[in-house]
């Protein structure tokens, strides 16, 4: 396809660009958070309007720099949904500035398009790029508080981890480009599925890959830099990177992994597996002694992602669709957790736990949802996270993955101990809460928005199911 | 049939908690309003499912199916037969005797109303559902509003048996979900569906269906409670306020034994064969380390709390026996049990609410000041020490007839734990009916009207029974019947 022609299927990077830099030009003359929001909204609606429709899959665009088919819709659809609620939780977010708002949002949605390319591309060097530039301008949004010494220091830390993990990747890049001559995945999958290649070099390679995306995914042993740069960077920042760089590292790990190297499997199952059953574990086991609900949320979404890998190592279709389903069912309640601690925070100004003590007297309606999103986290039936589980435990059952899945039960009654914690601190303790002021809108529109989809996805499932089964082209 | 009675009996509750939740804070008679009425139109519905019940039949009836999760093949099927009837008229009349008798819950009655009626909702799901999944989802169900019923209405130690219950019955139940999932994978085509795996039994090796065995046994042992695994329940029985110790001790320890009966049993004969003596033992231990740990208790409603895990034991007996006299047994002991233990908790909260101590050594002569009170205590205890005449007696005693032909020395020491119920119920009863009054409690008033109410038709009930045991046998002899055909048991 020639480049003209590809330009179509990136009319939604396009929009978001020429979005972004009206924002940037407009915050000269407006600084109300209100009005760029909107506006910054209707650009990712715009957005998500021109998304390539139709399940046809593309190959070479841009001299097969991208490709186009259902998965990579899938994950674009999901990361506007992720931006889209961000802004709205951005606006409703007091500790940000009208002032810099501009510069905010402008940021975003630059992270949006990185997030949609990384989905779409089919070149590891391609992947490269588009997944460093999600990850400076994680670091940026992460110091966004440029005066909260916390905020500097989770910045300085990500980017350090950041810098180390991002190194690995590309030397593991670069030895496969010295193995194959290429970047091309689909060359590589070619050469793979060949079956010519030497087994310890492709393991060095994969592994090396791997550490790149465990950072990007907050996996064991790279999950270092979550806790503090959760607890330390703008709520509606930590609500944005908890959800949108992990879902966007699991997609190319899928596309990579599962898609083009899927003939090597055996030489990364157990390594796989290993990384998920120590991320689930030791996220459950330090998460219970957090007393700041940044920190806890923080090393839930590490149990979390070791959950999610789950489906990885399974790798089939049913572990896929498990993996598609639950980042769907953790984006919702994830945002919804940090949504809800970003509204008691406003007036509470502490993120401490114990702060939390009676919540339900001051705020019935904001206790109410987090106890909604933190069930779904333990995965209460029906909400959606009972389902994710439900699906990736189903796939390592019927693929005899006894191990994994009885690590992942156990883990989830430890996880049900300190999410229980937080509803027990709003429910059953005296409120020492002060009274509660004016609740921004959008916030709670985001917040209704979220819960609506945690409800509907769990009772509902049926047609979610059907989607994520037409997104995953693999099998 | 037309008609959908089972949904409408599973979600009324759920539909009035809704409502109540749309209801002003303030207006506590209308919430009060609108549980009593939501259980009571609950009540009536599965009356009207008593009647039209066919109890010669074995199969399943009033039947609902319809598609929920198509690609995996998840069912929305709802259906009774007669196992579950009497359990469902059980959970129908204990939650609107336990409405009524939520009536002196003094603070959040808004949230408390709508938890309550949203665990009616989870605990008559569980005995309908006919599909592993949608059962997996009621029996999680019950769990939250249980945890926030003892946890915000309970006494001084709430916080902490509130999150053992929850983590105890997560703990078991998440494991049964493992072996729902096996169950899955195992059978072909794939389903969930209970009926479709009881009709396709023998498939499965016998090291996987002792594996999937075990994984639900975790869930049901949990919930019933078999020993070692009963210690959440006298923390939670003590701590929660009284309404919803009626329910947790008539209600959710009989999910555990119909779980067994609805699934550990049909589903897996072998495994079930296999298992039958730890089954017998582990009844003997429930049934004598029950009434003994009771026997020391200063606590009333302690020691309650321990004679369920005493009586909870016949069940385990009787389903270890593979007779349809102890099967008959064991499930109507489920039921007695559901009445008296509830009709005792019910006596616990009246004089705890007047003397405000449950220390047994704290009352006396109480039959003086409360006649109408003693004599309710005194019938209830006779009851569960199991005295003929009364509904106690009749099914432990087919449970340990079924028993004696499998396992006579089980049975004879199980037997020795009736002597001891009676040696402690009696003890109980002359410590607070009889002796001197003690003077803090002169001023203390007999059982009110209301909690009257509620204590009659359980009395009644185990009369009834007691004197003609066949007017509850009839409903579920021929299902047990069939299962026990199933399985290759003795019939007699």
């Amino acid at each position: 396809m020639s480049l003209v022609e590809s330009i179509r299927f990136i009319m939604p990077e396009i929009i978001l660009l020429v979005g972004a830099i009206v924002i940037l030009v407009f915050s000269l003359f407006v600084s109300k958070k209100n009005v760029l929001g909107v506006f910054a909204l209707f650009a990712i609606a715009a957005a998500s309007l021109y998304l390539p429709q139709g399940h046809k899959t593309e190959p070479g665009l841009f001299f097969n720099m991208l490709t186009n088919d259902s998965f990579s819709l899938f994950f674009k659809e999901i990361c506007l949904f992720i931006t889209g609620i961000v802004i709205l939780v951005s606006i409703g977010y007091e500790e940000l500035k009208e002032k810099y708002i501009g510069e905010y949002l402008f940021l975003l949605l630059n992270g949006t398009i990185a997030m949609l390319l990384a989905v779409s591309s089919n070149n590891l060097l391609m992947i490269y790029l588009s997944i460093e530039m999600l990850s400076l301008i994680s670091y940026i949004l992460t110091a966004f508080l440029k005066n909260n010494i916390l905020s500097s220091e989770a910045a300085l830390k990500y980017f350090l981890f950041g810098a180390l993990s991002t190194g690995i990747m590309l030397y593991g890049i670069s030895l496969t480009y010295g193995l194959f001559g290429t970047t091309d995945l689909g060359i590589i999958s070619k050469a793979v599925s060949a079956g010519q290649i030497n087994s310890l070099v492709s393991l060095i390679l994969l592994v090396l890959i791997f550490a790149g995306f465990c950072f990007k995914c907050s996996l064991v042993p790279f999950h270092m830099w979550a806790p503090d740069v959760y607890e330390g960077a703008p709520t509606a920042v930590t609500a944005f990177i908890s959800v949108g760089p992990k879902a966007v590292g699991f997609a190319v790990l899928l596309r990579i992994f599962t898609n083009n190297f899927f003939p090597l499997y055996i030489s990364w199952v157990n390594l796989a597996m290993l990384i998920s059953i120590f991320t689930m574990t030791i996220g459950n086991v330090i998460a219970i002694t957090q007393t700041n609900i940044k920190r806890m949320l923080a090393y839930s979404s590490i149990a979390q992602a070791g959950y999610i890998l789950i489906g990885f190592v399974v790798g089939t279709a049913a572990g896929i669709e498990g993996v598609l389903y639950y980042i769907l069912a953790y984006t919702l309640m994830n945002l919804g957790a940090f949504g809800c601690v970003i509204l008691v925070s406003n007036f509470i100004k502490s993120d401490a736990i114990e702060d939390y003590a009676g919540l339900y007297k001051k705020d019935p309606v904001t206790s109410f949802m987090l106890s909604i999103f933190l069930l779904s986290l333990v995965g209460v039936p029906p909400l959606a996270g009972f389902w994710g589980k439900f699906l990736v435990f189903n796939a390592a059952i019927q693929s005899k993955f006894i191990l994994l899945a009885v690590t992942g039960v156990i883990n989830s009654i430890v996880a049900a101990y300190y999410y229980m914690r937080i509803i027990k601190c709003m429910y059953l303790e005296e409120p020492k809460v002060k009274d509660t002021g004016p609740k921004s809108v959008p916030l709670q529109i985001a917040l209704a928005i979220v819960l609506a989809g945690v409800l509907i996805a769990g009772l509902y499932i049926a047609p979610f199911l059907n989607w994520i089964k037409a997104s995953q082209s693999f099998f | 049939m037309l008609f959908p009675i089972l949904t409408c009996i599973v979600f009324l509750p759920l539909a009035g908690g809704l409502i109540i939740l749309f209801t002003p804070k303030k207006n506590i008679g209308l919430i009060k309003t609108i549980a009593t009425a939501v259980t009571a139109i609950d009540l009536i519905l599965s009356i009207i499912l008593l009647i039209n019940f066919n109890y010669t039949g074995s199969s399943m009836q009033f039947e609902e199916n319809l598609s929920w999760i198509p690609s995996v093949n998840i069912f929305y099927h709802l259906g009774i037969d007669g196992i579950s009837i009497g359990l469902i008229f059980l959970t129908t009349l204990l939650s609107f005797l336990a409405c009524v008798g939520s009536y002196s819950i003094g603070i959040r009655q808004k949230e408390y109303f709508f938890l309550y009626l949203l665990l009616a909702t989870g605990m008559l799901g569980t005995f309908v559902a006919l599909d592993l999944v949608l059962f997996y989802v009621f029996w999680e169900i019950v769990l939250v509003p249980m945890y926030f019923l003892i946890g915000i209405w309970g006494g001084p130690r709430k916080e902490y048996a509130a999150i053992k219950f929850f983590i105890y019955t997560l703990a078991g139940s998440i494991f049964m979900l493992l072996g729902i999932l096996a169950f899955y994978f195992t059978s072909t085509p794939h389903t969930f569906s209970i009926l479709e795996l009881g009709k396709t039994t023998g498939a499965l090796t016998m090291p996987i269906q002792i594996l999937i065995f075990i994984a639900f046994y975790l869930g049901f042992a949990v919930k019933v409670p078999v020993f070692p695994f009963h210690t959440w329940l006298p923390d939670a029985h003590v701590e929660a306020p009284t309404p919803i110790s009626v329910l947790l001790a008539g209600v959710l320890l009989k999910m555990g034994g119909y779980g067994f009966f609805r699934i550990s049993f049909p589903l897996l004969k072998e495994a079930a064969h296999y298992f039958v003596l730890p089954f017998a033992i582990l009844g003997m231990i429930n049934i004598v380390y029950g009434a003994v740990v009771a026997m020391a208790q200063v606590d009333f409603k302690k020691m309650v709390a321990y004679s369920s895990v005493s009586h909870m034991g016949f069940v385990m007996l009787g389903l270890a026996s593979m007779t349809t006299t102890g099967f008959n047994g064991a499930l109507l002991q489920m039921f007695n049990h559901g009445i008296i233990t509830g009709a005792m908790f019910f006596l616990v909260g009246v004089v705890y609410d007047r003397a405000h101590t449950r220390d047994l050594n704290k009352f006396g002569g109480l039959g003086v000041k409360m006649p109408v009170y003693a004599g309710m205590l005194t019938v209830f205890s006779l009851a569960s020490l199991g005295l003929p005449g009364l509904s106690g007696f009749v099914s432990e005693f087919m449970s340990l007839l079924g028993s004696y032909a499998a396992f006579k020395i089980i049975t004879i020491v199980s037997v020795l734990g009736i002597v001891i119920t009676a040696g402690y119920f009696l003890y109980m009863l002359q410590r607070v009916l009889m002796g001197p009054l003690n003077e803090k409690l002169a001023g203390i008033n007999d059982i009110n009207k209301r909690e009257l109410f509620t204590l009659i038709p359980l009395m009644a009930i185990a009369i009834l029974i007691g004197v003609y045991p066949l007017a509850a046998l009839k409903f579920q002899m021929a299902a047990i019947e069939q299962l026990i055909q199933k399985l290759g048991g003795m019939i007699f």
